[in-house]
């Protein structure tokens, strides 16, 4: 069995999209590693990382620097960055989402690298433990922005990472 | 087509223990990647070590970026007889934290060899450490052990990868 396996993608096409989401993910693999370049329509660049459609029992914790200031902080709803409609145009975030035993009956903590840069004084870059305090396993994915819509060529790439 | 991920070995506790170790690494791959999901078994938050070839001499150095979820910070050590990792995990919840550590061009005989490595769990912190091991051996083994002697808790996973550029 091969290593890393593509499971399914997504390339957001010319009319936008609300969310993106991976359904009926099989238990098959060890871990899960989500690529995603990610611009939404609207201002704000936070998006919410929801699995099994769950937007409860969440929590992450976060160090980043935010154009130049280096800070931590927490918050309640796992998440990730994206580039926002007032950043240099044609430009998009970068992401990977690093689920361990997602099929495992323990609660999901992830590691997640997330960026978003901009020829101009704004910025963030962050590395973030995401927390899902459920014991199931998880068999669906939903990023959503907090406001706005994925812009057409946002893409997600849903890896199965296999250990046996 | 040979395969650019392959499995190394993987360890699983069922009982607390106190060390992960891989041993007899081949040298047949490029770069290493380890994958780990750890608890402790007892005391909260407690430094991560990490020594290569059982080596404890004064061969490590360290630079890090760690955040507790209200401040960030930084360290930087040299001659250390370890490299250290912090904001590990925690046992008083059920979570495990995820540890990614990747260890490039680990098996040539001619430079010395770094790790970069990210920890976090969203109960603690988080920990993104460069550590640098002045050894022109190849690494064929890889050990983590907790401070103070503290365990493993019986859960805990770690997988080791071989990446093979061809």
């Amino acid at each position: 069995m091969a290593t890393y396996t593509l499971i399914s993608s997504v390339i957001v096409g010319s009319g936008g999209a609300a969310n993106i989401e991976f359904t009926s993910i099989p238990a098959t693999y060890t871990d899960l590693l989500l690529k995603v370049s990610p611009r939404i329509s609207s201002t704000n660049g936070t998006v919410y990382v929801d699995y099994n459609s769950s937007t409860s029992n969440q929590s992450w914790n976060r160090l980043y620097n935010s154009s130049g200031s280096v800070g931590a902080d927490t918050g309640s709803r796992q998440y990730i960055t994206a580039v926002t409609s007032d950043y240099t145009a044609n430009t998009f975030g970068s992401t990977e989402i690093y689920i361990p035993n997602y099929a495992s009956s323990n609660n999901k903590s992830s590691l997640v690298d997330t960026v978003q840069e901009n020829n101009s004084s704004t910025n963030l870059q962050a590395l973030v433990a995401n927390l899902w305090s459920n014991s199931a396993a998880i068999t669906a994915i939903r990023i959503v922005p907090f406001s706005g819509t994925f812009v057409q060529y946002s893409t997600a790439y849903l890896y199965g990472i296999s250990n046996a | 087509m040979t395969a650019t991920y392959e499995k190394i070995a993987t360890t699983t506790l069922g009982s607390s223990q106190a060390s992960i170790d891989f041993t007899s690494i081949s040298g047949s791959y490029t770069d290493l990647v380890i994958i780990g999901s750890i608890k402790t078994a007892t005391l909260t938050n407690p430094a991560c070590y990490v020594r290569f070839n059982n080596d404890t001499g004064s061969n490590y150095s360290v630079t890090s970026l760690y955040g507790n979820g209200s401040s960030a910070g930084s360290t930087k050590f040299n001659s250390q007889t370890f490299i250290r990792y912090n904001y590990v995990t925690d046992p008083n919840t059920t979570n495990f934290a995820p540890v990614i550590m990747n260890i490039n061009n680990y098996s040539n005989a001619t430079t010395y060899k770094t790790a970069l490595t990210k920890f976090g769990l969203a109960s603690i912190g988080l920990d993104y450490t460069v550590g640098l091991w002045r050894s022109t051996s190849a690494i064929n083994r890889v050990t983590f052990t907790l401070e103070s002697a503290t365990n493993f808790a019986s859960g805990c996973i770690f997988t080791i990868y071989g990446i093979k550029a061809e």
